[in-house]
């Protein structure tokens, strides 16, 4: 086993056992839950009149009516849950001095910053994962295209990846998993807000480049299933970039 | 097997260690002696490769903590202040972990694991939470951490904070048994604990070594006189003349408590019958009389003393026996 895998397995252990985890697990699916609920009861209310106007079954386009809806209302749920994650795992490694441990034991600081990203991201793919019941049970009782929906799930993938990069850069800030989480929901807004302001610049260099840095619009794009390299680009890099100032921050406390 | 040359470390404009040079032999057990804030952990950091230096050089068996930090990492067994620990995990899930991270294969891992339980008593509690231990229990499974993966150098910084006086002694004797096949270092401000368990004292003050030898040559180095404590009933107003009366007697000092004089007599001298005879004949009333040996702590009240700091700092050069004993002449 390399240092980096022990680490996960015993950051795993550690989210398995947290109260906070489950809290925050079990507020996630359950609005997530609730989201789809309304999505799927509306499309139903819209089938029924169209039904009595048309006075025939209705052909309605789930994928539209559902599944954007929903992933467009998780991309504000994750903004707020995902920095719960994430809070704990530098602050509390500070708090505990258990950040002397690790610093002292024969591994490296990327390697440290890997796993505790790699296991937040893992326990993200599971709540992730369990919110695909909602596709899994309306397919048992109507028709959709799955390519949109597969899409959309690798929109969450990315926007959850660069949310728990962020996560990880605010944990390495504080020893105070509070402000930790504060710190990842404020960039988090920020960046959300940027794209807005964007959009209201218009069209001027400026604007767009406003717009680029805000994760709204290739959020957007990668919801309606239009797969561009570039919004790819743009979530590696800039979790990539998250993670590399988090490394330089380790770094710093070793030398102050 | 731990080479340390001329380290400084500032923060900012604080310079919390100066120049600090020393180096310990295999199996050697040295003690960080030193007030608060005298720079212990600090060095004790450094030499853990936990913080660079901003001057000098660390090597420890062989390597140097700067460009094979990793080598060194592998061979050091480090107690923090607080013990590092994880709260939501038992004690032997924390020291599978530790094991595993310090790169034990999983029979030797297992072998390891069940020698430091048993070493450090954790036996009954290595099913608990380590949230729920106590403040002792949480200490040895701080040292059970260290000692995992059988380091050849330990650094423990106060290894024996929060425990009992069993468990004090029981850790003590750990140390001591563990002295030989190991190079230890442990800070300490309890200072019969250096005496106790090391070969060679190291007194550190505001970042500087202000004094390294053997706890009991540090004593007698320090030590030019006899004292004897001496409290009476009702003395004369012209008692402390009285007393220089006495033979032997070189100089009396009022002591902090009421009516009980310090009586300084030569070295290996003992006045204590002449001067019980003559509290006696002088009808004051003889309340108590007792030698006053210089203990490590009366070396390291000396050492650590302001002033006496100043005079080191003028000669501005690392410490000799000789600088020691021409800066502590003045007071005897």
């Amino acid at each position: 086993m390399t240092p980096v895998s022990i680490l996960i397995a015993k950051e795993l252990r550690c989210f398995l056992v947290s109260p906070v985890f489950y809290v925050v697990g079990a507020v996630f699916l359950f609005v997530v839950g609730l989201l789809a609920h309304l999505a799927v009861v509306n499309a139903g209310q819209q089938a029924v009149r169209i039904m009595q106007i048309q006075n025939s079954a209705a052909q309605l386009n789930l994928n539209e009516l559902v599944f954007r809806q929903m992933f467009a209302s998780m991309e504000i749920i994750l903004m707020f849950v995902l920095p719960m994650l994430t809070m704990r795992l530098f602050a509390e490694e500070r708090k505990l001095h258990t950040f002397e441990f690790l610093l002292t034991s024969p591994i490296e600081v990327h390697e440290i910053i890997s796993a505790k990203y790699l296991s937040v991201f893992l326990i993200y793919i599971g709540l992730v994962t369990l919110t695909g019941l909602t596709p899994l049970v309306l397919s048992l009782y109507s028709s959709f295209e799955w390519s949109p929906v597969l899409t959309g799930y690798l929109a969450l993938m990315l926007q959850g990846g660069l949310f728990l990069a962020i996560g990880v850069l605010a944990s390495t800030m504080t020893e105070n998993q509070i402000v930790a989480a504060f710190i990842s929901f404020g960039i988090i807004l920020v960046l959300w807000l940027l794209g807005g302001l964007g959009h209201l610049l218009g069209d001027s260099l400026f604007g767009h480049t406003l717009t680029y840095l805000s994760f709204t619009d290739h959020y957007d794009r990668l919801v309606r299933s239009l797969l561009d390299v570039k919004d790819l680009v743009y979530y590696v890099s800039a979790s990539v970039l998250m993670l590399f100032i988090a490394h330089r921050i380790v770094d710093s406390h070793r030398w102050s | 097997m731990i080479h340390v040359q001329n380290i400084t470390k500032r923060f900012g404009d604080l310079k919390a260690i100066d120049r600090v040079s020393f180096s310990v032999n295999s199996g050697e057990v040295l003690a960080f002696l030193g007030p608060n804030g005298a720079g212990k952990t600090t060095t004790m950091r450094i030499l853990t490769c936990f913080l660079p230096p901003t001057e000098g050089s660390v090597h420890i068996a062989g390597y140097s903590c700067h460009d094979q930090s990793m080598e060194v990492k592998k061979r050091i067994g480090y107690l923090p202040e607080s013990p590092p620990l994880y709260h939501e995990l038992t004690v032997w899930e924390y020291l599978t972990f530790v094991g595993q991270m310090k790169g034990l294969l999983s029979s030797r891992l297992s072998q390891r694991r069940a020698q430091v339980i048993e070493q450090l008593g954790l036996g009954h509690v290595q099913q608990r939470v380590i949230a729920h231990l106590s403040r002792g229990y949480r200490q040895r499974v701080g040292l059970a951490q260290a000692l995992i993966h059988e380091p050849p150098v330990l650094i423990l910084d106060e290894p024996t904070t929060g425990l009992d006086p069993k468990q004090i002694i029981e850790i003590r004797e750990l140390i001591q048994s563990l002295a030989g096949s190991h190079t230890i270092i442990l800070s300490t401000h309890i200072l019969s604990e250096a005496t106790a368990v090391c070969q060679r004292v190291l007194i550190l003050h505001e970042g500087r070594i202000v004094a390294e030898d053997t706890p009991s040559q540090l004593a007698v180095r320090l030590r030019r006189s006899e004292k004897v404590r001496l409290t009476v009933k009702d003395p004369p107003p012209n008692w402390p003349e009285c007393l220089l009366r006495v033979p032997g007697v070189n100089h009396v000092l009022q002591d902090s408590l009421p009516n009980s004089w310090l009586i300084e007599c030569d070295i290996h001298q003992d006045i204590r019958e002449e001067l019980a005879r003559f509290v006696v004949q002088q009808g004051v009333g003889l309340l108590e009389m007792k030698r006053v040996a210089m203990s490590l702590e009366d070396v390291f009240l000396q050492l650590t003393q302001q002033d006496r700091l100043q005079l080191l700092e003028r000669d501005d050069q690392p410490v000799s026996r000789q600088s020691m004993e021409g800066v502590v002449a003045p007071q005897s």
